[in-house]
């Protein structure tokens, strides 16, 4: 399109607004809301420990070892991978905690989701 | 109530991170949606919000914006490939700078609220 039929200067958000996948936004919103919402029950359900958020990192990060290794396909991907278990799974919490239960805490969240990563990843191969 | 205000948030945080991955390509733009949304939940949980604004930004917003599994799986791939220079060094710096982004946002909110 050249600049006389363009209806408006490229700019950032205008380009972005077009090239957005709007079925892989609205996979990713709806698996993230059901993970969020997966994580506030389990939180709520066993409250007042920070193992509670380990356990969820832990198990979020088996879990996409296993999606990413054996799914291929894109949308089942955005809307578990990225979608639920990037809603369920959460970093801004485990940080947070860090400033109440230590350095122990930080290095068992980092160790426990790695090694859990790496057992989905290879339970998972064909 | 509560767990309509988490899916709120979560509604907006999950596809704001996998905008913000379009936009900044490979495990950076996982960095910096977890170093963003650490800081804004250290903000959040310092401020004197009431339990539902907490659970629509912290527990929502935060929570979706925010991913340890996507953190985990990139590690694994760098190290696979091995760039085991580059996992330690996005590990390392995921979390000093997100620690440090939450301890900036309490700080932030204590300056705020006094």
């Amino acid at each position: 399109m050249d600049a006389a039929t363009s209806p408006r200067p490229p700019n950032f958000c205008w380009d972005t607004v077009r090239v957005v996948d709007r079925t892989a936004l609205a996979v990713v919103s709806a698996g993230g809301v059901l993970g969020a919402l997966t994580r506030w029950a389990i939180s709520v359900t066993w409250p007042g420990t920070v193992w509670t958020t380990w356990a969820i990192n832990v198990s979020g990060c088996f879990l996409i070892g296993v999606l990413y290794t054996r799914v291929e396909r894109r949308i089942p991907r955005l809307l578990i991978g990225t979608g639920f278990l990037g809603g369920y799974t959460t970093f801004s919490t485990a940080m947070v905690e860090v400033s109440v239960a230590g350095l122990v805490y930080l290095a068992a969240t980092l160790t426990g989701c790695l090694l859990a990563v790496l057992a989905g990843s290879l339970l998972a191969r064909r | 109530m509560t767990a309509l205000l988490v899916a709120l948030g979560a509604a907006v945080g999950a596809p704001l991170r996998y905008l913000v991955g379009q936009w900044v390509k490979d495990h950076r733009g996982t960095l910096v949606v977890n170093v963003a949304g650490s800081f804004v939940l250290g903000l959040v949980l310092g401020l004197p919000l009431s339990p539902g604004l907490v659970a629509m930004l912290g527990t929502g917003f935060c929570g979706a914006l925010t991913t340890y599994s996507t953190f985990s799986w990139e590690i694994l791939t760098l190290s696979k490939r091995g760039e085991i220079a580059a996992a330690v060094g996005y590990a390392l710096l995921s979390i000093t700078a997100g620690m440090g982004a939450a301890v900036i946002g309490g700080a932030l909110a204590h300056t705020l609220v006094s």
